[in-house]
């Protein structure tokens, strides 16, 4: 019976050797978890690493936080149309400002401003509530926060 | 035995029979919570508010670490421009990363294409991410369960445990996946796992300044994106597919898919 149970210890040390290594491998809290099988087949812990990710925009409502330390600033944007434009969206992400990072980094390019206010001539799009210029003719070259500011743009220019 | 009575005993015996014994077993009220859990993520998108400025694709990418110069992104803005004449042209170039702020559109291999303003009968922008479908593809056909769908919604990538094969990016139908080129995992939009969990909005909806993007949870029945897609006129993504997606849309045109 040798020459039937040569071939089968070899199958048995693979499969075995299989299972082994399986059962270091794969984590513990790996498997079928409630959403079934089909979607659902999962390492369980991996939702918790998800969760704990790094935040880095704070968007806070009414952006009450960046009141805290510049009212002057917010006081004047929320007097203008730019009011809806949070103050993240060109002063950077800023969670643990002023902590990390201590200084901001502002875009003032002039490209960030075209984003809403170069014209474009869709009917029915809403970029056309947007004032907008024509960025070849009008002042072409130069920053808009040469002439606009940013925050209160109803101040009129500089 | 008076025939009255047996006939009374005979339809009080039949219907007896007819209520099945599932109907009178008592159920446990945490059984029914715990099928029905507190927090179901959805999406809502408002295209009429959107104007191309692409401060969403900005956001995203910042929060979430996606390489700025990489033709890859979680979530893009589509522009679609409609002529007279029915041609239906769309770009989206660099995923909206930069916005829209030119009138030529990027049709890729066959150049920068020139519509005069005359010709056109609408233009339309429509951002776009993942739709977290209640029946996803990708989830199904991964291959080592490095992708999944959470309680919660939102499908998930286990970056440890992804071989990077690419069938998730292939059997989406919205293009929503993408092979992360540092990474060397597939990556997909989470819906801001991470800040939904912090009690925060996801960094798109927190970068747009029109509302046209708000995140809400369903289970909720007086979340103002609950109540959308309740009452309002909504639209979803390639309804065909019967992938159930979970992101919602309003003002959808025919162009669109």
């Amino acid at each position: 019976m040798s020459h039937v149970w040569r071939p089968l210890w070899v199958v048995i040390i693979l499969v075995a050797g299989v299972l082994t290594f399986r059962h270091f491998y794969v984590p513990k809290d790996f498997g079928v978890q409630e959403q079934g099988y089909m979607y659902g087949f999962h390492r369980l812990s991996n939702e918790k690493e998800w969760m704990n990710f790094p935040i880095s925009y704070k968007f806070s409502k009414d952006d009450s936080y960046c009141q805290q330390c510049h009212p002057g600033h917010v006081k004047s944007l929320l007097a203008s149309p730019h009011a809806i434009i949070p103050c993240e969206d060109c002063h950077g992400p800023a969670l643990n400002h002023p902590d990390n990072p201590p200084k901001l980094q502002i875009d003032k390019r002039r490209a960030l401003c075209l984003r809403c206010h170069a014209n474009l001539p869709y009917p029915g799009a809403g970029r056309n509530v947007v004032p907008g210029i024509d960025p070849v003719t009008h002042n072409p070259g130069q920053e808009c926060v040469e002439c606009h500011n940013p925050h209160n743009v109803m101040e009129g220019l500089q | 035995m008076e025939r009255r009575n047996f006939l009374k005993g005979a339809i009080m015996v039949v219907a007896g029979a007819a209520v099945p014994m599932s109907a009178l077993e008592l159920m446990d009220p945490r059984d029914v919570l715990a099928a029905n859990p507190d927090l179901k993520w959805a999406f809502l998108v408002d295209t009429t508010k959107c104007v191309g400025c692409g401060m969403c694709v900005k956001a995203c990418k910042t929060e979430n670490g996606i390489p700025w110069t990489a033709n890859v992104s979680r979530t893009w803005v589509e522009r679609y421009v409609v002529t007279k004449e029915g041609k239906v042209w769309a770009d989206c170039p660099k995923q909206a990363r930069d916005g829209f702020t030119s009138p030529l559109l990027d049709e890729n291999s066959a150049g920068m294409v020139s519509i005069q303003p005359d010709d056109i009968a609408k233009g339309f922008f429509v951002p776009k991410l993942c739709n977290q479908c209640d029946n996803p593809p990708c989830a199904q056909v991964c291959p080592v369960g490095a992708t999944y769908k959470t309680p919660d919604g939102p499908i998930l990538v286990d970056r440890t445990w992804c071989i990077g094969c690419g069938y998730c990016i292939q059997s989406c139908p919205y293009g929503a996946r993408f092979f992360h080129p540092v990474l060397h995992v597939a990556d997909k939009c989470t819906w801001c796992y991470h800040r939904l969990h912090h009690g925060m909005k996801t960094a798109c909806v927190g970068a747009c300044p029109f509302g046209a993007r708000q995140i809400g949870n369903l289970r909720d029945p007086n979340d103002p994106v609950t109540q959308a897609v309740l009452d309002d006129r909504i639209g979803v993504l390639k309804a065909y597919f019967g992938t159930k997606p979970q992101a919602f849309y309003i003002g959808l045109s025919k162009e669109v898919d």
